[in-house]
């Protein structure tokens, strides 16, 4: 039976286990020993070296960048939460049988193409856009300016917009399963509305506000493709010189380093993630 | 109760939120139909020129035609070891299962770019040729983690008594997971495909390192994004694709949910 048991379990996780630790774990293994080769191609390749990482801890430009980046994903992460929560709050405790159906309406654009809801951003935005010609015609403005476009605060913005629904979905989840009966005994006991929750549907909808936190935070933190596109060269974060590297530098083994400088930043925040959350707060309704 | 009958902010605020959501997109399929080359207010008048002019862009066509071949393969490949890896993680308990699970778990927030350079890097020195292969290949890691969720909270949800008394009736225990589980988990697994399918055609950042020389729809769209004059191509196409998504999206959902509560 036992033996059994065995070749079951082979054949279920088996092949799934090993296409994670082939395409997933060892990659990443590989990418952080490219980090010591001197260059990208031929002979340089087989060169060991510490050159690169001289480089960039030499380099304030590298860290100042991964900072910035990281202020940028908390600022879309609470936001993104801030602003879903209240819409939340309400799909669970006020919107009755029809809670499915609006949480679907929510995450509709969520399912639609990641590129092109960003590329949406840039038609409204650009200064050849739909905003600015609006407003033109309307007489509200005189000439042509691009709003907004081109800087950080057109990232977060534009990036904010892509996660709400994400960001929406795991605290629909966590005040779903709040306990009806606990509200009923707080209101008997005379609570009023907001010290209710404060006290009792807050707290227990941070498991909620945690996965969401972390499923807009950790992404985003490597973000290229949103600066690329509306960021313009001051909207730039720290994905953008990791992508630079193997685009126009050509720079493999420092554009691995990069990038094993993010698995190393981002790596504890993930296992805290494994840590605090259930899986189930993200997809279970 | 009086407070029930009070004044609430929250519905205006949800379609507040909503009409932010909506409005972008809406935007673009307006410009769709708009009968000038620049995306700009006042609308010209209705075409449907455009739409004309994709079916005459055989490079479209094609990415599409990659793109659908992409999303089909990994789809089902994240849905056969999703699907699998699932049964073994909610029937079994065994050593190294949270390990398991975490790894699992991963590919689902770590950064594209990162898990993009790492995949790079190691097909490269295995001197793997980049092609639409390398894209799925990396597609399918993204994809597991969802497929794994959406089947394993369905089969948490069907009794493993149900799999005892078919093997009380006399099955094997294999028996049992091909007539009792898997169709009763069926509707999770056509809606963990879809997922899978969904990810894959709209991914853009991991294909934009692996891909080689067939591009995929949004690689394709992309490239074209510096041609003003390709705008109105991009926004037609981008404005099937929303409504394709939609269409695809209700219909997984379905699935999901009122297809699974019988």
């Amino acid at each position: 039976m036992e033996r059994n048991k065995l070749s079951w379990l082979t054949l279920f996780i088996g092949p799934s286990a090993l296409w994670l630790l082939l395409l997933f774990v060892l990659p990443m293994g590989a990418m952080a020993l490219f980090t010591f080769r001197a260059g990208s191609f031929g002979a340089e390749r087989e060169v060991f070296t510490l050159e690169h990482y001289r480089d960039f801890l030499s380099q304030h430009s590298y860290h100042l960048l991964l900072w910035r980046s990281t202020w940028m994903s908390l600022w879309v992460a609470v936001l993104s939460i801030v602003l879903s929560y209240p819409v939340a709050h309400y799909l669970v405790f006020r919107a009755g049988d029809r809670r499915i159906l609006y949480l679907l309406i929510l995450m509709v654009p969520g399912w639609i193409s990641f590129l092109l809801r960003i590329f949406a951003w840039k038609v409204i935005l650009g200064s050849g856009g739909a905003l600015n010609s609006l407003l033109l015609w309307s007489g509200l403005i005189h000439e042509a300016t691009p709003i907004l476009l081109y800087s950080p605060l057109a990232v977060v913005v534009v990036l904010v917009y892509v996660w709400i629904p994400f960001a929406a979905l795991p605290i629909f989840a966590s005040l779903q399963r709040i306990d009806n009966s606990l509200l009923e005994a707080a209101a008997d006991l005379g609570s009023p509305q907001w010290e209710t929750f404060l006290r009792v549907v807050l707290p227990l909808s941070m498991p909620g506000v945690g996965a969401a936190f972390f499923l807009v935070f950790i992404p985003t933190l490597g973000e290229y493709v949103t600066p690329l596109l509306v960021g313009g060269v001051n909207g730039i974060m720290y994905g953008n010189v990791i992508q630079s590297q193997f685009s126009r530098a050509l720079n493999w083994p420092l554009g691995s380093l990069l990038s094993l400088v993010m698995l190393v930043v981002v790596l504890p925040i993930m296992l805290l993630f494994n840590r605090l959350i259930k899986l189930e707060e993200i997809v279970e309704i | 109760m009086a407070a029930r009958a009070r004044f609430s902010l929250s519905p205006f605020y949800f379609f507040l939120l909503n009409a932010f959501l909506y409005l972008p997109l809406l935007l673009l399929v307006i410009f769709s139909f708009n009968d000038s080359t620049s995306l700009v207010f006042p609308l010209r008048g209705f075409t449907l020129q455009w739409y004309r002019d994709l079916m005459q862009t055989p490079e479209l066509i094609e990415s599409v035609v990659n793109s659908l071949l992409l999303a089909v393969g990994s789809g089902l490949a994240a849905t056969v070891l999703g699907t699998l890896a699932a049964i073994g993680l909610v029937r079994f308990r065994f050593a190294g299962r949270g390990l398991f699970l975490s790894i699992t778990a991963m590919p689902l927030v770590i950064p594209s770019v990162v898990l993009a350079v790492a995949l790079l890097i190691g097909l490269i020195q295995l001197n793997v040729p980049l092609s639409l292969w390398t894209v799925g290949l990396g597609h399918v890691v993204i994809s597991l983690p969802v497929v794994v969720m959406i089947v394993a909270a369905r089969l948490v949800g069907i009794s493993a008594t149900l799999e005892e008394a078919a093997m009380d009736l006399g099955t094997t225990f294999w028996g049992a997971q091909w007539r009792v589980t898997l169709p009763l988990a069926m509707p999770a697994i056509v809606a963990g495909f879809l997922n899978a399918f969904t990810t894959s055609f709209d991914e853009f950042a991991l294909a934009f390192f692996l891909i080689g020389r067939q591009p995929t729809l949004p690689i394709y769209l992309y490239s074209q994004l510096r041609f003003p004059s390709r705008l109105p191509l991009v926004v037609a196409v981008a404005a099937l694709i929303i409504a394709g998504s939609v269409l695809l999206i209700i219909f997984t959902e379905w699935l999901r949910r009122w297809g699974s509560e019988e």
